[in-house]
């Protein structure tokens, strides 16, 4: 059941975007009795729908339209117009991501504190801490249905995931095990539980993962107060004359354009697309873009550090068998600057099919360095690193005003260099990572470049002190009172762990304040 | 349309064009043992010189050498180069090559016997758009083919039987 509202009414919540921001903040909105348009650029696929071939789904899945990039990091060479690999489609990257819902470290809210003046970083302190996250973080690890939290068993470890946990044994790891994973390890929430069948970065088929296509947007239209609209493409957020936004203009499928009138826009576009609309946003009373006072939006954006190790041994390990990111390490996610550099980083495993290996393992490479690695692709194994990038004002989204996407509008350029703290971060978890394999008999490891971002965060950074950011503690705008960031945009740092659980976790407590604000006549 | 040249068990080549079409069956031809499928070659064979196109699948195999991988994987790889919009940009850069080999002492990059020096040639254009168009090109359209992922072991999707949580994914015994 769906509930179609008018263009014209203006009594609704708009929310940009339906992945693990949006589309959690418009069921949470929904179940509350507010009632919401989720505008989905993509279209709707579901476990049926899903295709377990890596290009094949990347060509139903990924977001493919333009964007340029700039600076030193690789990805800016060796995939110029793809600097993320993120998903078009209701549910957004939920339906990509390997399901690693990791909360954040105590001290990392605080990254400004407890690392203190790190040169050519914007580093800042959250308006919010670990105490107020706790109960918010409860309720995201309910939704999500989180192995290792509630009583939920963990995972059984795969081939890949037993070669990961020997070497870190071997090197006197303590705290590594199979992950706090969203993905089912019995049948319950209505899914199956994980089958190990591999492509959990294509979409699960199984439904054991947990994505908002088949969870909260189908629980949020139950209500009959959120209607998606798919392949509805937000092209600008306007306002009235007294500074409020007060609808949106977006582009169905033929390209028509339509505006929906709202009391409130929230935008979860993920850190390139929702920095990029704020910017081509702009008018006379914001030349500069909507809530960009500060100058502050598409700055600070982070990716992870990010990097891959593969081992090759002599014998199989088959890593694609199983789920994509089979297990972690924790020991090296604190901070502990006698390492070299401040942060921490988690180490998790990964596998790739041959095809994205091929793509991926050292792009641009060729000739026999790289063929014979590839040869020994049944003998692999692999992990990822997933570590805090340092925030720098000069990587940031800007509009690049000399290309355009299918509809005439300015497309975004991402420019990332990194920080000295990240490419020490890296060789320091290369070599523990190359350690790890080589202490159970690896006869050759591969320190690989990262791949495009799919960690991308704090183009839209929430402070305390407008001054510092583009949002507040609840991410409201601190210039527009009825506009909302929802997505990993509004990170202020980006801590060791993967995201998505805090962007959920933010996106439920968000949906309480807006609904509570509503409620009082604040908004 | 090709040239009528002595092929290397004394058939020429249009003999060998025929013969495959007729059988069905992979041939050999130029200078390089090049073996494909009759239908792709006898339209491919529209499109580029024979010459060429033998030299392209060489450089294919030169850029991503695995000795287990046939060659008819290499030649469906590239075989899209053989349309009337790429043919001429293709050609002209296999005489690119064929140039650069000329000015090593060689006849044609064909003629150079051992992939070490195919392989130093390459390295001196390996920034030609050319050369990263072949490249790149290979990346999905060698890689990306069903056929040659069991050389690697890779099975490829596991749904259709049910994942592996029955089938091994948890099967490692030499840790």
């Amino acid at each position: 059941m769906t509930a179609p509202f008018e263009l014209s009414d203006d009594s609704v919540v708009v929310v940009i975007g339906t992945g693990a921001g949006g589309g959690v903040l418009a069921n949470e909105l929904a179940q509350k009795g507010v009632k919401v348009v989720a505008l989905e650029a993509g279209g709707r696929y579901l476990p049926e729908d899903y295709i377990n071939d890596e290009w094949e789904s990347f060509g139903q899945l990924a977001w493919l339209d333009p964007r340029t990039t700039s600076g030193d990091w690789r990805v800016a060479k060796d995939f110029s117009g793809l600097p993320a690999w993120i998903v078009k489609a209701v549910g957004g990257t939920t339906t990509h991501w390997a399901g690693a819902s990791l909360r954040f470290q105590d001290h990392e809210w605080k990254a400004a504190t407890t690392y203190g003046n790190v040169q050519g970083a914007s580093l800042l302190d959250w308006p919010i801490d670990a105490e107020e996250m706790a109960p918010w973080y409860d309720l995201a690890e309910k939704k999500l249905n989180v192995t290792r939290t509630n009583g939920n068993p963990g995972l059984p470890g795969s081939n890949n995931y037993k070669v990961f946990a020997a070497g870190a044994k071997a090197l006197g790891y303590e705290n590594f095990h199979t992950g706090r994973m969203a993905i089912n390890s019995t049948e319950n929430h209505d899914r199956l539980m994980c089958q190990q069948t591999g492509f959990c970065f294509q979409g699960c088929k199984w439904g054991a993962k947990w994505s908002s296509a088949y969870t909260d947007i189908p629980e949020g239209e139950a209500t009959g107060n959120l209607e998606v609209r798919e392949k509805a493409h937000a092209l600008r957020i306007e306002h009235g004359p007294d500074g409020k936004v007060n609808g949106v203009v977006y582009a169905d499928a033929d390209g028509n354009e339509h505006k929906q009138m709202a009391r409130i826009v929230a935008v979860a576009g993920n850190s390139f697309e929702s920095p990029r609309l704020l910017l081509n946003s702009a008018s006379s009373m914001y030349p500069d873009g909507l809530s960009n006072s500060s100058g502050q939006v598409g700055r600070n954006y982070m990716r992870h550090l990010t990097g891959s190790v593969y081992g090759v041994f002599d014998k199989p390990v088959k890593m694609w068998r199983g789920t994509t990111m089979a297990g972690i390490m924790q020991d090296e996610a604190k901070h502990d600057p006698s390492r070299g550099f401040v942060g921490g980083y988690e180490l998790e495993t990964l596998s790739l099919g041959l095809p994205f290996m091929a793509a991926f393992l050292d792009p641009g490479a060729w000739g026999r360095e790289f063929t014979s690695a590839l040869d020994q692709y049944e003998n692999m194994a692999g992990m990822w690193i997933v570590g805090e990038d340092m925030p720098q004002e000069t990587n940031r989204v800007t509009l690049n005003h000399d290309v355009t996407d299918q509809f005439g509008m300015p497309v975004a350029n991402v420019h990332y260099s990194d920080h000295a703290n990240d490419r020490a971060m890296r060789e320091h978890a290369y070599k523990q990572g190359q350690a790890m394999y080589d202490a159970v008999g690896a006869t050759r490891t591969l320190p690989t470049p990262p791949y495009p971002s799919t960690h991308n965060l704090g183009t839209n950074r929430m402070s305390e002190n407008p001054r510092d950011g583009v949002v507040n503690r609840w991410g409201q705008s601190h210039d527009i009172d009825n506009l909302f960031v929802s997505d990993g945009s509004q990170f202020t740092t980006g801590a060791a762990e993967n995201p998505t659980l805090t962007i959920v976790a933010l996106a439920i407590r968000q949906a309480d304040h807006i609904s509570r604000e509503l409620s009082a006549g604040n908004l | 349309m090709t040239k009528t040249i002595a092929g290397p068990r004394g058939l020429t080549r249009r003999q060998l064009l025929a013969r495959a079409t007729a059988a069905g069956a992979s041939f050999v031809v130029g200078a390089g043992y090049v073996a494909a499928t009759d239908a792709a070659w006898a339209t491919e064979m529209n499109a580029m010189k024979p010459d060429s196109f033998a030299t392209l699948v060489q450089l294919a195999r030169d850029i991503y050498p695995h000795d287990r991988i046939p060659d008819e994987n290499y030649v469906v790889a590239v075989k899209g180069y053989d349309t009337p919009q790429e043919v001429d940009a293709t050609e002209a850069g296999i005489e690119m090559l064929n140039a650069a080999a000329r000015g090593r002492g060689y006849g044609s990059y064909l003629d150079i016997g051992w992939e070490r020096d195919r392989v130093d040639l390459l390295r001196s254009i390996e920034d030609s758009d050319f050369f990263q168009k072949i490249r790149g090109g290979l990346v999905t359209g060698l890689y990306n083919q069903k056929a040659v992922w069991p050389i690697f072991g890779y099975e490829g999707e596991s749904f259709s039987q049910g994942g592996y949580l029955y089938r091994g994914f948890d099967d490692i015994a030499w840790l």
